[in-house]
């Protein structure tokens, strides 16, 4: 009895001694956490952010020793609790926002969209037989004209309205008041436009396409209009000037949906949670930059087409803006290094 | 993987993540409720500061009347008035769509009702969570929430099928987390992200350290000890935390009589403590030998 007695208080001490050691380092691991969980970072010295690693690592191997010889399910519940709270500061959101930005558009960004190069085909094949369809639709019975083109929009621009009416649409606008108003509201209803086309890629694709199909057949129909009246040419110049980068905008925001629906539905090799996941963060780095684009749209439509009253000058812009995108996507690699281990970590 | 025995889990919601450490952390999925509760809040919040700037900005603009006459002039109120029309369009789209972000990028990842509600979200994998995910699963809020709900306001409830169809769109998406087991709403599929509870849990004193100090006043043979497991020895030490008398006096009764002792009457506590300590001891030791015993039934395992 009193030999296994002897033997029993030494056992006894094993853990709990192991628990006195470390309690301290666990303890200031727990109060650097609990600062950064109320988000105090700048109260927290250099010092303390520098240990953070190391103590979340000390803590974490303490909560594997502990399992294995500790049968004190309070400091095992304790040690859990604060390795995950640790876990969630130590691999939580990037704290700079700015940095990440950084590295998005410095080939964070361009990499993803070279990452969904098929998906832009497709979505790019689509658009194009939109317009087509538009076109012809039109071309056939001018009813489809109403059909395809809301009413508000379209305004004096109707089938039948003379072509002085319709030159009157893309010229001498010059004077026009309130364009700033014009361009942010534009901007705001093209970005719900296309947030709505990348979001819709969770049924599969098909309604993303569908959008694209529905935009582009109301351009194609328009184009029809302004042809007949011998203005082709002008429409495509005063549609050039933003429409190069809103439309590649919109072809980009439907391709991010596109390759959600396919990661979806054909998933490969991987399990489909995980293909939709990868797919779905390389989808959202477009989708930003799709916001961006649209933002730079706004303003070339609200400012620059007004202020450019001809069509050479307008396209010019237009070209300029498409060959800078593509030059910016494609030819652009940039430290994509960085933002691929950021993927790892 | 747990050093929890499976018969003490405290829920079904709990699951295990591997960090990339390779330390298997016990996590709880967000219940249901909680994640609800957490976005009424937010819609809430989110009404309150639209209505809030735009009263601000109305106030500021003089009142809507003069606003719409000034607009389309050139003087220099007008041009005052068009950027403050600009700030208005630009704050309400970020309010729809960036206050989600601007929170779940904080060190918090949560938002005010997510925080309020004691939940947050992580990345599924165990790694980090990056602003790719929180931008994937907050856009995808659009055709979830926003898109219905102005849908069914704008089709109302007399135009029949279009207010049934954006009904159910609203509801497939709604009820999505019902239909999996983590509780994954579509924009979490799409990131590779889920909502989690938020772990609170204090460092409580060591039950055996205080009374190592004097000799114990009880002391248990191997016999006494080796009819308990693991599963019992916690079941001890929570009623010891719990400090209740009724249950230590029962908890008592039981193991004095199991084990055929009755020398601990009225010292309940202290006759508990040894004995958990004991037992702990005992078991704690077989553990480092590779022996485990988990409940009562079992014997101990090599």
């Amino acid at each position: 009895m009193t030999a296994s007695f002897s033997a029993i208080e030494s056992a006894a001490l094993r853990s709990d001694r192991f628990r006195l050691e470390r309690e301290s380092d666990w303890q200031r691991l727990e109060a650097i956490v609990t600062r950064m969980e109320k988000g105090r970072l700048r109260r927290i010295s250099d010092e303390d952010l520098l240990a953070l690693p190391g103590l979340y690592r000390t803590v974490a191997s303490s909560l594997s020793i502990a399992r294995e010889t500790s049968l004190d399910a309070a400091t095992l519940a304790y040690l859990e609790s604060l390795v995950q709270r640790a876990w969630f500061v130590v691999y939580g959101p990037r704290t700079s926002l700015w940095e990440w930005f950084r590295g998005f558009l410095g080939g964070g960004w361009s990499a993803a969209v070279r990452a969904i190069w098929f998906d832009i085909l497709i979505a790019l094949a689509v658009m194009v037989a939109g317009t087509v369809v538009g076109w012809l639709l039109v071309a056939n019975d001018p009813e489809w004209f109403y059909a395809l083109v809301p009413g508000g929009m379209s305004g004096e621009r109707v089938p039948g309205a003379t072509a002085e009416a319709l030159r009157s649409t893309i010229f001498g606008n010059s004077g026009q008041n309130g364009m700033s108003v014009f361009a942010a509201q534009l901007f705001s209803n093209n970005a719900q436009v296309s947030i709505l086309a990348f979001a819709l890629g969770f049924a599969l694709g098909v309604p993303s396409l569908l959008l694209l199909v529905h935009n582009m057949a109301s351009l194609g129909a328009m184009l029809w209009l302004f042809h007949g009246a011998g203005l082709a040419t002008d429409f495509a110049g005063w549609l050039a000037v933003h429409g190069t980068t809103e439309l590649f905008a919109i072809l980009l925001a439907g391709a991010a949906g596109l390759h959600i629906g396919r990661s979806l539905a054909f998933p490969g090799q991987k399990p489909v949670l995980q293909s939709t996941a990868e797919a779905g963060r390389r989808a959202a780095l477009v989708m930003t930059g799709v916001v961006l684009m649209l933002i730079v749209a706004a303003l070339l439509e609200g400012f620059a087409r007004q202020l450019v009253d001809q069509t050479p000058g307008r396209f010019a812009i237009g070209g300029f803006m498409l060959a800078a995108w593509l030059a910016y996507f494609f030819a652009f690699r940039g430290n994509q290094g960085r933002s691929g281990r950021d993927h790892a970590g | 993987m747990s050093a929890l025995p499976n018969r003490l889990r405290r829920s079904s919601r709990e699951r295990i993540l591997v960090t990339p450490e390779g330390i298997a952390v016990p996590v709880t999925v967000a219940s249901r409720g909680a994640r609800a509760g957490a976005l009424m809040l937010d819609l809430t919040f989110i009404v309150l500061l639209i209505v809030g700037t735009t009263l601000a900005l109305l106030y500021i603009a003089g009142g809507t009347a003069g606003m719409l006459r000034e607009v389309d002039s050139k003087s220099a109120a007008g041009h005052a008035l068009q950027f403050l029309v600009i700030l208005w369009i630009v704050i309400m789209f970020l309010f729809r769509n960036a206050y989600f972000l601007f929170f779940e990028l904080g060190p918090r990842g949560a938002t005010p009702g997510k925080r309020l509600a004691g939940i947050r979200i992580a990345a599924r994998d165990g790694g980090r969570l990056t602003a790719e995910m929180v931008i994937a699963r907050n856009l995808l809020r659009d055709i979830e929430l926003f898109l219905p709900i102005v849908f069914i306001a704008s089709a109302g409830a007399d135009s029949g099928a279009a207010w049934l169809a954006a009904t159910g769109w609203f509801l497939i998406f709604m009820l999505f987390p019902m239909f999996n087991r983590d509780g994954l709403r579509a924009g979490d599929i799409i990131a590779g992200s889920w909502v989690l509870e938020r772990p609170r849990q204090k460092l409580e004193a060591a039950m055996s350290v205080a009374n190592l100090a004097q000799r114990p006043a009880y002391t248990f043979d191997e016999a006494e000890l080796s009819v308990y497991g693991e599963y019992e020895l916690q079941a001890l030490e929570r009623v010891l935390r719990d400090k209740r008398p009724d249950s230590i006096e029962s908890v008592y009764q039981t193991i004095a009589a199991k084990i055929g002792r009755s020398d601990g009457w009225n010292d309940e506590r202290a006759f508990l403590e040894d004995y958990y300590t004991q037992l702990r001891a005992r078991l704690e030791a077989g553990m480092r030998m590779g022996r485990r015993k988990a409940d009562k039934f079992s014997g101990d395992r090599r």
